[in-house]
């Protein structure tokens, strides 16, 4: 950028202060002449004019009485169908619109057609003078003298001491908007209840799934089963557990060492909650058997384990080892061996406690 | 001022109705001085000043419209089934407040144009609180005195992002349901106190039963009090400082050209709220916004693809797009310690936010620091006559849309039939060139633009008559301009590079020669404009011998 493109003939290159530079510059000519408009020296353009804001006002009025009617003529009840819903709320946009737009637009023509248009210059004062800055400092200076507060270093120092303190009880207060955080995170339905393993059933009706419903290149979106019949927290739990169940040719899957077995004939279940910031992985590309999750568009491989191969996401989904019970529904063999959903600061932590 | 009638002086009667009232009033509650202060106060006109406007009246359409919504919102998460009138969601197991979002949509008379009123002003009220500021940026309006005025304003742009993110969670729908999922996933990817502040907000786990109605407390309440709050205090300001104006002729540092408050500059400004609501009652109307009933009530589970949140909230998201999950085959998550560093989350969500805002509240004392300029200013600069300030701005505007545009890489790669990966490295890559395309070429474009304005100031207007001379070489016409025309075009300042300067002891500091890099940076390329001699010198030179206008009827300067 050495080269300096200053248009200028005598550019000196020395510094320029609030004068710029020595220059001559031109000289203002002033407020350009007041042009009149045709209102102003026509009477016909200025009673057009009138009569233009008049009508305007007019529409405003016109507009009222269209909202008012679309209001009252039509009635919603329990078979109002949403196409009278659409015309109703069209009707009082126009309605609101034209009573807005008339008021406004009238208005706003009325002043830039009839009203003075001169433009006039008015001084800025200073904000403040020197005189008030002089005697404000003087007064700041006298108050804190007054306090005594420098020669006195054992009150400003308690002082200072127990201001910093006090909010300590807001705080506390605060501190009880919610629980503190325990492994709650780190555990799901899917942990078997007193021996008992969890089906996996369909997301929403809770139906179990068997084996053999489950073909080639189908998947299936899960809940644990019992989920639905929660009185309390029932999405808090759904918010963990969903899982995704999804058939692939057995081949295609490689299942890394002490994850033999937590497949049933290709067919394998994987968290559904992204461990990006936890969107549901909801679309499955069956050709590629891909996961994408649509919020932020990670992408997980189904044949290496659901790993990160594209997009935020920096761990693989979590999978739920599963197998088939004595009458051919699929169950969870146990929980997730480690938390589900996006990471948080103890998550390692529970993971190491989850698998010790 | 208020007229206490002494026995011998006769008493005040006004002439005219207005003045009687006048009077009534002044003598009850005094207030004339005001009147007399600000009834006729000069302010200038420009239709780029008319985007603050549009902010303050949707707010004020804002609280209309809000307050209509909660008389029938109820915000707890208790759950229901739905009973109400729209037959696909019959019988459909739901919280409250989804319940009564619907019912406020088809059971409420004028409901739905309500909500939708309420929502399309609140993406018009960040929008023109944005513009507004682009303005304010672009023109020089934040320098000195107006500096604190600037940072009311980004304080406005946080809280005003604030506000539409807390209403957007309320109807408590499928589609902000994964916009609170997001935010959570978000806040425990913070160190050390992540996981207790998502616990704290949602009262336990995610999604929990607290969080609608504590947010609906903010939305209503709190965030609406600071927003108005500072407001006030931004008019307040406004009235302090009197407003800007643009260059032009007779306009300086010293005076306020424009329009007097009453009655013309009040009738256009007041006329102009209806117009923003009127504008605003047609989108309701004729656009559906946010159609809660089809995304069905919140459901940790089911989620459509496409899925966008509001605007403003979208060069965040964007940015949590870009961010890699892992380069090559390290994960950008790291476990240091025995804890989680999820730096894929952090570092997208806090990171390009944090520097926006950072550079946007300190740039005003950024560039005074630079320039050493502690004058007032009251005249704005075109943005052509600041090119690096422009050059500045427009690669931070870049650098956010590249975020923005990224919140939509889906729609972009299913709307453009492009890979969605591929439109992704795009944005990576332009996420970091793009802001410095950006500062290059505005800045090349702020100085052609000078230098266009120097040749018409020097050489006058192209008429397109083309002459043909005796000899027979063909010229152009060049019309001269009228003085007033000229002055626009050369009344501007073009500081140059300011050098090093020794401080009280001599010395020139280490600071002191970083600021002078910068001053260099920031004034080397700059285009001085035409002077007089230069004007004198190239009629001369086209051997034209017009009168020279501006050497006659010279009006008095305010220098």
């Amino acid at each position: 950028m050495g080269n300096h493109s200053d248009g200028s003939p005598n550019h000196s290159g020395t510094v320029a202060t609030a004068g710029q530079n020595e220059v001559e510059k031109f000289q203002d000519p002033g407020i350009p002449p007041h042009r009149l408009r045709l209102a102003d020296t026509d009477p016909k353009a200025a009673k057009r004019a009138e009569r233009q804001v008049a009508l305007l006002f007019g529409s405003s009025v016109v507009g009222t009485l269209i909202f008012l009617v679309a209001y009252f003529a039509i009635d919603l009840g329990d078979d109002t169908s949403i196409a009278t819903i659409r015309l109703q709320n069209a009707l009082l946009g126009i309605g609101t619109a034209f009573a807005m737009l008339g008021i406004g637009t009238g208005i706003v023509h009325w002043a830039k057609a009839l009203m003075p248009d001169h433009e006039v210059s008015e001084e800025r004062h200073a904000i403040r003078t020197e005189e008030d800055r002089l005697a404000a400092v003087r007064i700041v200076d006298d108050i804190v003298e007054e306090t005594g507060i420098k020669r006195r270093p054992l009150i400003r120092n308690t002082l200072l001491g127990a201001v910093a303190l006090a909010p300590l009880p807001a705080l506390a207060v605060f501190g009880d908007l919610g629980p503190r955080p325990d492994n709650t995170l780190a555990h799901t339905m899917w942990a078997p209840q007193d021996g008992k393993l969890k089906r996996l059933t369909r997301d929403p009706d809770g139906t179990p799934i068997k084996a053999s419903d489950v073909t080639i290149g189908s998947a299936f979106h899960v809940i644990p089963e019992g989920l639905n019949e929660l009185h309390e927290g029932k999405l808090n739990e759904k918010a963990k557990a969903v899982v995704l169940l999804m058939r692939l040719n057995p081949e295609s899957l490689n299942p890394s060492p002490g994850r033999e077995n937590w497949g049933y004939n290709g067919i394998v279940a994987y968290s559904k909650i992204c461990t990006h910031v936890g969107c549901p992985v909801a679309l499955y590309e069956q050709q590629t058997h891909h996961l994408l999750c649509p919020c932020h568009q990670s992408t997980f491989d189904l044949t290496q384990e659901c790993k990160v191969i594209f997009g935020p996401a920096s761990r693989p989904l979590p999978q739920l080892p599963i197998a088939v019970d004595s009458e051919g529904y699929l169950v969870a063999t146990s929980d997730f061996n480690e938390p589900v959903g996006p990471s948080y600061w103890e998550r390692d932590e529970h993971e190491r406690n989850r698998n010790a | 001022m208020s007229a206490t009638a002494t026995p011998d002086a006769p008493a005040f009667v006004a002439k005219t109705k207005g003045g009687r009232i006048t009077n009534f009033v002044d003598e009850r509650v005094g207030g004339s001085g005001i009147l007399r202060e600000f009834g006729r106060k000069v302010f200038p006109d420009h239709w780029s000043f008319m985007f603050g406007e549009v902010a303050l009246y949707s707010f004020v359409i804002l609280l209309l419209s809000g307050t209509f919504l909660t008389f029938f919102f109820d915000p707890s998460m208790a759950e229901t089934r739905y009973a109400g009138s729209y037959m696909p969601l019959k019988n459909v197991e739901m919280s409250v407040a989804y319940s009564s979002s619907l019912n406020i949509s088809f059971d409420v008379r004028g409901g739905l144009f309500m909500r939708q009123v309420h929502h399309w002003s609140a993406l018009l009220f960040v929008a023109s609180v944005s513009v507004h500021m682009l303005r304010v940026f672009f023109t020089g309006a934040f320098r000195k005195p107006r500096e604190m005025n600037w940072v009311v304003g980004g304080v406005l742009l946080i809280l005003s992002m604030a506000a539409g993110f807390t209403g957007y969670s309320l109807p408590d729908d499928l589609l902000s349901g994964n916009g609170l999922r997001i935010i959570d996933g978000v806040i425990k990817s913070i160190p050390v106190i992540g996981t207790y502040i998502s616990f704290f907000l949602f009262g336990g786990e995610f999604p929990g039963t607290a969080i609608i109605g504590r947010l609906y407390m903010l939305h209503i309440l709190l965030v609406p009090a600071l927003i108005l709050l500072m407001i006030v205090m931004h008019l307040f300001m406004v009235v302090v400082h009197k407003h800007t104006q643009y260059p032009g002729p007779g306009r300086n540092d010293g005076n306020v050209v424009g329009y007097p408050l009453g009655p013309v500059y009040a009738a256009k400004a007041g006329g102009f709220f209806f117009i923003v609501f009127g504008v605003i009652a047609l989108m309701a109307g004729f656009f559906t916004i946010n159609p809660i009933w089809n995304y069905g009530p919140y459901d940790p589970s089911p989620v459509s693809a496409g899925t966008q949140p509001d605007w403003y909230i979208g060069f965040v998201d964007g940015a949590l797009r870009l961010m890699p999950g892992i380069i090559g085959d390290w994960k950008v998550e790291q476990i240091w310690f025995g804890h989680v560093f999820t730096f894929n989350v952090l570092l997208p969500a806090l990171v390009p936010a944090g520097i926006i805002f950072t550079v946007l509240f300190t740039y005003p004392w950024i560039e005074r620091w630079i320039t050493k300029d502690n004058r007032e200013h009251h005249v704005l600069d075109r943005p052509r006559n600041a090119p690096t300030r422009t050059a500045i701005g427009m690669a931070g505007f870049v650098w956010y849309c590249v975020m923005w545009a990224a919140a939509g890489s889906d729609l972009i790669a299913t709307h453009f039939h492009v890979s969605l990966n591929d439109v992704t490295y795009w944005l990576r890559a332009l996420f970091f060139i793009g802001p410095v395309i950006a500062f290059v070429v505005t800045k090349r474009i702020a100085l052609a633009l000078q230098r266009k304005d120097r040749e018409i100031a020097l050489h006058g207007r192209e008429t397109g008559r083309i002459v043909r001379l005796p000899h027979g070489e063909f010229i152009e016409v060049h019309a001269p301009l009228d003085e007033y025309k000229r002055y626009k075009l050369v009344g501007f300042e073009s500081p140059s590079p300011l050098p090093a300067e020794p401080n009280a002891n001599g010395v020139v500091d280490s600071k002191e020669k970083r600021r002078a890099k910068l001053s260099q940076w920031f004034f080397e390329d700059r285009v001085a404009p035409a002077t007089p001699a230069e004007l004198a010198a190239a009629h001369g030179h086209h051997g034209e011998h017009e009168a020279i206008e501006s050497g006659e009827n010279q009006k008095t300067l305010s220098h």
